[in-house]
């Protein structure tokens, strides 16, 4: 307990003081998570809208195998993206392993089937209720896709936040594939295993507030976007 | 330009919607054309709304067939429009509803706001052109549902209960609106469960009775003497509603 309370007090010290490399790791770990969120949603809000729209064979499956890749470990897809991209693998040209881009690309394959998953969802319930009136009016299937995700935005906020939460709370595939190298790719879920096994608990522990609180703030924030969007259009 | 042909009239022949064994529409055929304003009531379950959905292609026939004079092209805009029970907006503006509607019908970009703004004139939400459309009353809602129908100019407007669940006051703008969509040319095949509302309204009735139009008359006609027995005792209110 006594080494808890002193290791929060120097936490406290470390985040008040904007510690050089604290701050470093902390605008990495953003960069990192944030772009890779923004990736899997270029890619997981259109393919979701897509399913939840379309009738084709195999479509259940599809969906079934899409919600389970929701639970994808991130050691699994770190060792695979370790796999693809290092020298002797078939995307080991480019030179991005152990670089922030190889973390990305990590996280963006671990959330996009949860964006995919959860946008599939929630623009089927929209379509259950729109599909009669678009059709009358002739709009195209994919037309409707793009319709749909744009009326339900305010819903799709709550799914980039999972996202973005998955993105930034997973240690396990940044691990791998970045490496967790000093002033390169070391991010904050690394930088507390990290600072944990060698048993520098402060410096551990003031990471785990900024994380914590970064994600709250970005909550709260959008929580307060969607609210009041929500009572302005409905 | 030649104006292109006309869509109606509109031809049903032998035409059944069958779920499982059930035949809802059981064996319709019929000639819907220009001009009157044909009202269709019945009973509940009669097939009503069913009717009109395959009419305006909701829903494909189990058999039989259903030709317009000229094809709409599947892949162009559409030129007859629909207003349903409750409508379904989209959470945009008033505005945005109804130039959304018209994206979709091919109008330039540039004539889509006017368009909109005009039609939002005739049912008198011009002053609600910049509020969301989902947080209007249910009357200002269906209002702004029947300017996107009328923006479209659509040669048929079908209407499926429009005043259902609506007050007097609001039912009174629509009707209006309908009397004006019909002035303006257009051909309107209305559902109502409202016997005022269809004479009001209509100009033919078409009575539906589980599944097959068991009378067709002049409005005035159809009130004053029935000529089926089926149409006689609902009218007289011993057919459930």
């Amino acid at each position: 307990m006594n080494s808890l309370s002193e290791a929060t007090f120097q936490a406290a010290q470390l985040v008040a003081g904007g510690d050089h490399k604290l701050v470093e790791i902390v605008l990495l770990s953003l960069r990192v998570s944030l772009t890779a969120v923004f990736v899997a949603c270029l890619i997981g809000l259109p393919f979701g809208a897509a399913i939840a729209v379309s009738r084709f064979p195999g479509r259940r499956s599809l969906i079934v195998v899409l919600n389970a890749l929701m639970g994808l470990p991130p050691v699994v897809v770190g060792l695979v993206v370790y796999l693809l991209l290092s020298r002797a693998g078939p995307l080991g040209s480019a030179g991005l392993l152990f670089t922030p881009s190889a973390m990305i690309i990590a996280q963006a394959i671990l959330i996009v089937p949860i964006v995919a998953a959860l946008s599939r969802q929630v623009v089927e319930d929209a379509w259950q209720e729109y599909r009669e009136q678009l059709r009358s009016l002739g709009e195209s299937r994919l037309g409707a896709a793009a319709t749909l995700l744009w009326d339900v935005r305010f819903s799709l906020v709550t799914i980039v936040l999972a996202g973005f939460g998955r993105a930034a709370a997973e240690v396990g595939a940044v691990m791998i594939v970045g490496g967790n190298i000093d002033g390169v790719t070391r991010v904050m879920t690394t930088a507390i295993a990290l600072e944990t096994s060698k048993g520098d608990l402060p410096l551990a522990l003031g990471l785990g507030f900024i994380l914590l609180t970064i994600v709250l703030a970005l909550n709260a924030a959008a929580y307060v976007v969607k609210e009041t969007a929500q009572k302005r259009y409905g | 330009m030649l104006a292109p042909s006309s869509l109606l009239p509109l031809e049903l022949h032998e035409v059944v919607l069958a779920v499982g064994k059930r035949r809802i529409i059981d064996g319709i055929s019929m000639l819907l054309e220009t001009g009157p304003r044909t009202v269709i009531i019945g009973p509940n379950g009669a097939g009503k709304s069913v009717l009109l959905r395959l009419c305006h292609g909701l829903l494909r026939p189990t058999s039989g067939t259903i030709r317009w004079t000229s094809l709409e092209p599947s892949d162009g805009p559409r030129r007859q429009a629909m207003v349903f029970q409750r409508p379904v907006l989209l959470r945009r503006t008033a505005l945005a509803n109804v130039a959304y509607a018209l994206a979709i019908g091919g109008v330039p970009r540039a004539q889509r706001t006017s368009r909109a703004l005009d039609a939002l004139r005739k049912v008198g939400l011009e002053h609600v052109a910049d509020r969301a459309a989902r947080v209007l009353s249910g009357g200002e809602q269906q209002r702004l549902a029947l300017a996107r129908a009328w923006a479209l100019s659509p040669e048929v407007l079908f209407l499926d209960e429009p005043t259902a669940s609506l007050d007097p006051g609001a039912t009174h703008e629509i009707e209006k609106g309908i009397a004006a969509i019909h002035a303006s040319g257009t051909k309107i095949v209305l559902v109502t469960h409202n016997l005022g509302q269809a004479r009001r309204l209509g100009d033919e009735i078409l009575f539906l009775h589980q599944g097959r139009i068991a009378e067709r008359a002049p409005v005035e006609q159809f009130f004053r003497q029935p000529a089926s027995n089926e149409a006689a005792q609902f009218l007289e209110g011993e057919l459930p509603w």
